[in-house]
């Protein structure tokens, strides 16, 4: 679809010259400093930025970078202690910096809008969503009746079904992608010069996220409205720019037409970010991923040349001397490096498997392969209920769920939010208590439902590496102690023993010493989350559940905590009960997959054949849902509406009401059961395996592992 | 266990969010000249940068220095010199800068040295009703569910009884000294101390830390104080300071009314409730530089509380 609805570089080059207009925004050699404590700190060096008519311009780069920072000065509206000290920012050929507070207002009112990350706090609490976004009509002078009216209009343009309905609503009533609609469509209701968002589906569900990034280009074709977006998911941005910025320590490094920069990168920063994804269809067992070894400079370091050399492979010493211009490297395509033309030569941070690193990559495939399928599971459930019940409402979390988890493999669990992930997690941990008939074996034993009911070796079996390492570590104690409690308290270590294993933990975990006197808000994201799977690890477990541990990370740290993750899992034989909504990281990192949706598992059997296919309509639909960088794509498959309430879900088969593949009465009628449809893999599904095989390999082409492995290497 | 070196393990410096440091968010590294400070660092530089903190603390560091030197810096004995009952009510003047009362003795050094019981006694106070709060709070906010339900329907009743008549009642039951005076503040406190430490509790339990800590099996007690405390101390203090102003009023007020501390300390609300009445023959200092006293210690702890406030609750 991408190729189909986007513009191509040479349609967009010609529309941009065709246009008489002014280009939307034009941003000259900005700089921005924040003073802090007196000194001033360079945030954003120098950026370029030009922006035509109609045009969607994408932004990315790591957290820290600048990207929203160039957003808020282009709305004018930074922090107290920002200063623009350079550049020039044109908003349809209009001077913005040189404009006054009410003159920004009117700018605001009528030229200018940003979408937010998240929506709920973008949009009042307290006040209908018809009434809010009536208001963005009256601010351009249109009275109450006729505001009204034009909400309506927008909401149905914005694809919401039922717009008189969500008008009588408040935002908390409705999902979130309902809610971002919502927020696109107050945006859109002035038809800005230039639309800012501002990761404006990283909250979302990926089936949510492909419908709000469809809407987001079908209304810019309708609008001809032009687009900065800033993303630090490269495979949103090549779904809707037209042409990309890399930006980098507050430094343009490379742009480039969207297609050309995945296809042709030419900075070695941009290769590496490309590499950091894992590739669709490559497993833990193809080697580790690259990363980008380092950390991004710090704002108002001093550079003193390119902004990349402390961490560039391929660095010189005139990098360090000289900063590179901005390249030429294409038509329309421009680079800052010196070695523009080797880029793509840059070396690997990580060794890749087959090489130097011996016995570690046929360890790893030994451990891919599925030899534990004879063994004794490490966890078995077995029709496993959970039941919430709230305001006389019985809300199902999980139904039936039957599902092994052998020693030593990852099991992948991937469905939409509400469909139950996290309370399957939480009741293998004892948090929460299933209803009673329900199964939970450890080992071949029963393990006791509540946490207090289990032995110390169960508790110490079972961890869990939480999402975001923020809540999960106390900020108020030293990484030395909450690596150490856990010690102390799982396995009764103390004193000098104790000590001891505080260091081999977390050299195993790569934080080196210094780090073990820090408290967390002195360390960044991705060490924090090593801390964090440090105190995983302290008992020895055998199982540990990992809850999107990498999804509030960039996507270089992503790789390195990913690759930590499999080599710990190649020494200490421990299992992952892996959760995520990335399926290029569940793919990558896990031996077996399991969908669930409303509380009920969908589909299970091994990676490569969940994702290889044939699929279950809903993981089909998942996947085409998924985000991805490189291949082409079938047609998309759009699931329709919302996740239904699972206090009252659908008859029959849970699915019948959003499915693809809906065949009839059948489905309505008869929940179909959860059937080997070949050896190994499960699915819940009326249609015969030979059919979907039939239906899904018309339209989806193959992407087997192999396969897309071959074809998906940046040439 | 691998122990090869990664490229990453080179620093432990973090980039960090420009918005984020610029809005000098607590604990943000800073990175930029490789100083390490930690987030009470912080803070403390960000305190010693409001003028109404440092003023705040002037003024209460030069009473508690009252408080503790007064007998030895009070120019004469506050309890009246031999043959001073001859000079009773006598005005300002360079021998007695602030006066002298109706037994002739000088009012500046009774000033001086009255600043200590009050201090002890709202400090002691104080402290009484916000450990017990900290403690009430903590549980009812953490472990929630039915105690928590019981225990702050009996805290809202407590809170709906007028503290002066709590007061005077415990005061007469009790019978009038220092003792009962601290105990029956810190009775009146606790609740209010105990509301407010829910409140921050109640956040904190839904971070994953505690769920953490839970995992390991964790006894409530350690959860508690262990993990949930260190995060809530910031309002704790801040609560904390608030209520020593509060006190000090409390005891002013009952000690003028004659239940609080007894004669002959030379408190400052019984230099006021044993002075006043000469105000009516325009002998106004042995009454107005007490009352300056308090005023001064109230405002100044206020300064305090406002400061660490405006610091810990951004």
């Amino acid at each position: 679809m991408s190729a189909a609805e986007r513009p191509t570089t040479g349609a967009s080059g010609a529309g941009a010259t065709a246009t008489a207009g002014p280009p939307a925004l034009v941003i000259d050699d900005l700089r921005l400093n924040f003073e802090v404590r007196g000194i001033q700190r360079e945030a954003i060096r120098g950026v370029s930025i030009r922006i035509d008519e109609g045009e969607s311009y994408g932004l990315v780069g790591e957290s820290g970078c600048g990207k929203s920072t160039v957003a808020f000065a282009v709305m004018r509206y930074l922090a107290r202690n920002a200063r623009i000290v350079g550049g020039s920012i044109r908003l349809a050929g209009r001077d913005l910096l040189a404009m006054r507070e009410s003159e920004l207002r009117t700018l605001r009112q009528t030229a200018l809008s940003m979408v937010y990350q998240n929506p709920g706090s973008s949009l009042n609490p307290s006040i209908r969503v018809g009434d809010q976004v009536s208001e963005a009509f009256q601010i351009l002078g249109v009275d109450r009746a006729e505001s009204e009216r034009r909400a309506r209009e927008m909401l149905a343009k914005v694809q919401i079904s039922d717009p008189d309905r969500v008008m009588q609503r408040y935002p908390h009533q409705l999902s979130g992608g309902m809610q971002q609609r919502v927020v696109i469509a107050m945006a859109l209701a002035k038809d800005p010069t230039l639309l800012i968002m501002d990761e404006p589906t990283t909250g979302l569900d990926a089936t949510v996220e492909a419908e709000v990034l469809d809407l987001v280009s079908s209304l810019r074709r309708e609008f001809r409205t032009s687009v900065l977006f800033i993303s630090h998911n490269l495979g949103v941005v090549a779904r809707v720019c037209d042409r990309v910025g890399v930006l980098y320590a507050g430094r343009m490094v490379e742009e480039s037409p969207t297609d050309e920069l995945f296809r042709n990168p030419r900075h070695p920063y941009t290769v590496g970010l490309l590499r950091c994804i894992p590739k669709w269809g490559s497993r833990k067992a193809d080697g580790p991923l690259d990363t980008i070894p380092g950390f991004p400079p710090a704002v108002g370091a001093a550079i003193a040349a390119c902004v990349f050399a402390d961490r560039c492979g391929l660095v010189q010493d005139i990098c360090r001397t000289t900063e590179p211009d901005l390249f030429d490297v294409g038509e329309d395509h421009r680079a800052r490096c010196h070695f523009h033309d080797r880029a793509q030569d840059l070396p690997r941070a990580e060794p890749p498997a087959a090489g130097t690193g011996t016995g570690a990559g046929t360890a790893g495939s030994n451990e891919g392969a599925p030899a534990g399928a004879d063994e004794e599971p490490l966890i078995r459930l077995e029709s496993v209920n959970k039941t919430f019940r709230q305001e006389g409402h019985e809300i199902r979390a999980l139904a039936d769920i039957s599902i092994v988890i052998r020693p030593g493999e990852t099991l992948g669990l991937v469905g939409e939010s509400g469909s139950g992930k996290t309370t399957l997690a939480r009741t293998l941990l004892g948090i929460t208590t299933p209803d009673g008939g329900s199964v939970v074996e450890f080992e071949g034993h029963p393990l006791p439902m509540k946490i207090a009911q289990r032995t110390p070796e169960q508790i110490r079996a079972l961890q869990i590496v939480f999402q975001s390492p923020d809540s999960s570590l106390n900020r108020r104690h030293t990484v030395r102690r909450i690596v150490g409690r856990a010690l102390t308290k799982l396995v009764g270590m103390r004193g000098e023993q104790r000590q001891e294993r505080i260091y081999t933990l977390t050299r195993s975990v790569r934080l080196d010493r210094p780090a073990l006197d820090a408290r967390p808000a002195q360390l960044s994201g991705g060490l924090k989350q090593r801390v964090a799977i440090a105190r995983a690890f302290a008992g020895d477990p055998r199982l540990v559940l990992c809850d999107e541990p990498t999804s509030a990370l960039d996507v270089s740290v992503q790789a390195a905590i990913l690759n930590l993750l499999v080599s710990l899992q190649r020494e200490e034989k421990v299992a992952y009960l892996f959760i995520s909504h990335d399926l290029g990281v569940v793919r990558y990192i896990s031996d077996r997959i399991a969908v669930l949706y409303l509380g009920r598992v969908m589909e299970v059997g091994d990676a490569d054949v969940v994702f290889g296919g044939p699929h279950h309509p809903y993981t089909e639909a998942l996947l085409s849902a998924a985000p991805i960088l490189e291949g082409e794509r079938g047609p998309r498959i759009r699931l329709e509406g919302e996740v239904p309430s699972a206090a009252s879900p659908p008859s029959g088969c849970v699915f019948h009401t959003r499915c693809p593949r809906f065949l009839g009465e059948i489905c309505v009628n008869q929940e179909p059961p959860l059937a080997e449809a070949e050896p190994g893999h499960l699915m819940r599904c009326h249609i015969p395996i030979e059919e979907l095989r039939a239906m899904q390999s018309k339209e989806t082409p193959p992407t087997g592992s192999g396969d897309a492995n071959g074809s998906g290497e940046p040439s | 266990m691998i122990s090869r070196p990664r490229p990453e393990d080179v620093g432990t410096e973090a980039g960090v969010d420009p918005v984020l440091q610029a809005f000098g968010v607590e604990g943000q590294h800073d990175s930029g000249d490789g100083s390490r400070s930690t987030a009470r660092r912080e803070r403390f530089r960000l305190l010693l940068r409001s003028p109404t903190f440092i003023i705040g603390t002037l003024v209460v560091l030069f009473w508690i220095f009252c408080a503790i030197f007064g007998k030895q810096i009070a120019p004469y004995n506050y309890l009246g010199e031999p043959g001073s009952i001859l000079h009773k009510l006598e005005p300002p003047s360079s021998q007695h800068w602030f006066g002298t009362d109706d037994l002739g003795r000088d009012v500046l050094s009774r000033v001086i040295v009255g600043s200590r019981g009050i201090l002890v006694v709202a400090l002691l106070a104080t402290a009484l009703g916000t450990v017990a709060g900290t403690a009430i709070g903590l549980a009812t906010g953490y472990v929630g569910g039915w105690l928590d339900e019981v225990v702050s329907r009996i805290l809202d009743a407590f809170l709906a009884i007028p503290v002066v008549i709590l007061g005077v009642l415990a005061l007469v039951a009790l019978g009038p000294s220092s003792v009962t005076v601290i105990l029956v503040i810190g009775f009146v406190f606790t609740p209010i101390i105990a509301r407010t430490v829910r409140a921050a509790v109640l956040p904190e339990r839904e971070q994953e830390y505690v769920a953490a800590a839970e995992l390991r099996h964790e006894r409530r007690s350690y959860v508690m104080f262990v993990e949930i405390l260190p995060n809530v101390s910031g309002p704790i203090l801040v609560e904390f300071t608030v209520r020593v102003g509060y006190a000090i009023f409390a005891i002013v007020t009952l000690t003028f009314l004659g239940f609080g501390i007894q004669p002959p300390a030379p408190d400052w609300g019984l230099q006021i409730a044993s002075q006043y009445i000469y105000l009516s023959g325009h002998i106004w200092w042995p009454t107005l530089f007490p009352a300056l006293a308090i005023a001064s210690l109230v405002v100044a702890v206020n300064l305090v509380s406002d400061g660490l406030a405006r610091v810990f609750e951004r």
